[in-house]
């Protein structure tokens, strides 16, 4: 502490990892990407009411500059190929919430032949959010516990978390 | 016109083709698929009739047979009326009705995907819903589905639906 008490009041100290995540964490550029109903709410929460952009999140039409994937619809099989084309396309680190019944398990469509029930189980899945459709205000809950998640990562620890997405 | 006219007006120019006419409330023709467009191209050319829109077309699976339904619109008199025509289940073909309607086109790719109805003279009969490489017709009630494809399984443990009763 009797360095901290040296420097002057404008310097601020911080962890390399934190400084980091805070950086990703605070401009989550998702794609705008939507498959059904919920992609009418994901506008809603782009909108200037519910307004993720006050946490950094904006969306990029293109899958190459986009942090996250908000997968808002349901997913069907003809559709999870062109999903997992355009999650390979985004730059690491990359990030998916799973929006609404359908996404998080193939919901009210789940017997439907045509459809892929549930996209984790296609692409790994940080945050899924509950609703059919989901309020907007239940899609920035899933950006914030999203980025609850991102400040807690360690990544000068590359290694290990390397190994914990080959768990995952 | 009443639609009863209009089957009285076809059964007297096709009397062999016109195979049935019934149905309550909404009466319908059963005709020959062989005539179908022989029939159409009437249904659309006679002034008094002047059917210019392909309202519907669709496809039935009857278990043993598969019918195709047409519904047919006539802006200019404000009728309509109803085709069938009854296809067996194996290998059903009827020809395309493109030639009169061009909307024909995608209904048609349609039942030709879910139900797999060959449209003899189509100009283009893809797959429209399902992706190309999809095993089947899934509009079909002896279709089976499949357990994965391209690697994704089709099947999820539930806790309220049970694995046995999907199937």
């Amino acid at each position: 502490m009797s360095l901290l008490n040296t420097l002057p009041d404008y310097v601020l100290t911080t962890k390399t990892d934190e400084l980091l995540n805070w950086m990703r964490k605070s401009s989550l550029w998702y794609m705008l990407f939507g498959l059904a109903c919920c992609a009418i709410e994901l506008m809603h929460t782009g909108g200037p009411r519910a307004d993720i952009e006050r946490f950094g999140a904006t969306p990029r039409a293109s899958a190459r500059q986009s942090d996250l994937m908000i997968i808002a619809g349901t997913l069907t099989l003809k559709m999870a190929l062109r999903t997992r084309l355009l999650y390979d396309q985004m730059p690491d680190p990359k990030y998916i919430i799973s929006m609404g019944s359908c996404s998080n398990c193939g919901g009210l469509f789940q017997l439907a032949y045509s459809v892929c029930d549930g996209v984790d189980k296609i692409l790994p899945v940080d945050v899924y959010v509950p609703g059919c459709p989901p309020r907007p205000e239940a899609l920035t809950e899933g950006l914030l516990k999203l980025q609850e998640k991102i400040m807690s990562e360690r990544w000068l620890a590359r290694e290990r978390r390397l190994s914990e997405r080959a768990q995952a | 016109m009443e639609p009863v006219q209009i089957y009285e007006r076809l059964k007297q120019r096709f009397p062999e083709q016109i195979l049935e006419v019934g149905g309550k409330p909404d009466v319908f023709a059963v005709v020959d698929p062989g005539a179908i467009v022989e029939i159409c191209e009437f249904l659309r050319n006679e002034p008094e009739l002047w059917f210019d829109c392909l309202s519907n077309e669709t496809g039935v699976d009857y278990k043993d047979r598969i019918e195709v339904v047409y519904h047919l619109f006539s802006y200019r008199h404000r009728h309509g009326c109803v085709l069938k025509v009854k296809l067996p289940r194996e290998n059903p073909q009827v020809a395309t009705v493109e030639t009169i309607w061009r909307s024909a086109n995608w209904m048609e790719r349609e039942i030709f995907d879910l139900l797999g109805v060959t449209f003899l003279g189509h100009s283009d009969l893809r797959r429209i819903l399902m992706p190309e490489d999809w095993p089947g017709h899934p509009l079909r009630k002896d279709f089976v589905e499949p357990q994965e494809y391209h690697g994704i399984s089709t099947v999820r443990e539930s806790p309220i639906i049970r694995l046995d009763q999907k199937h």
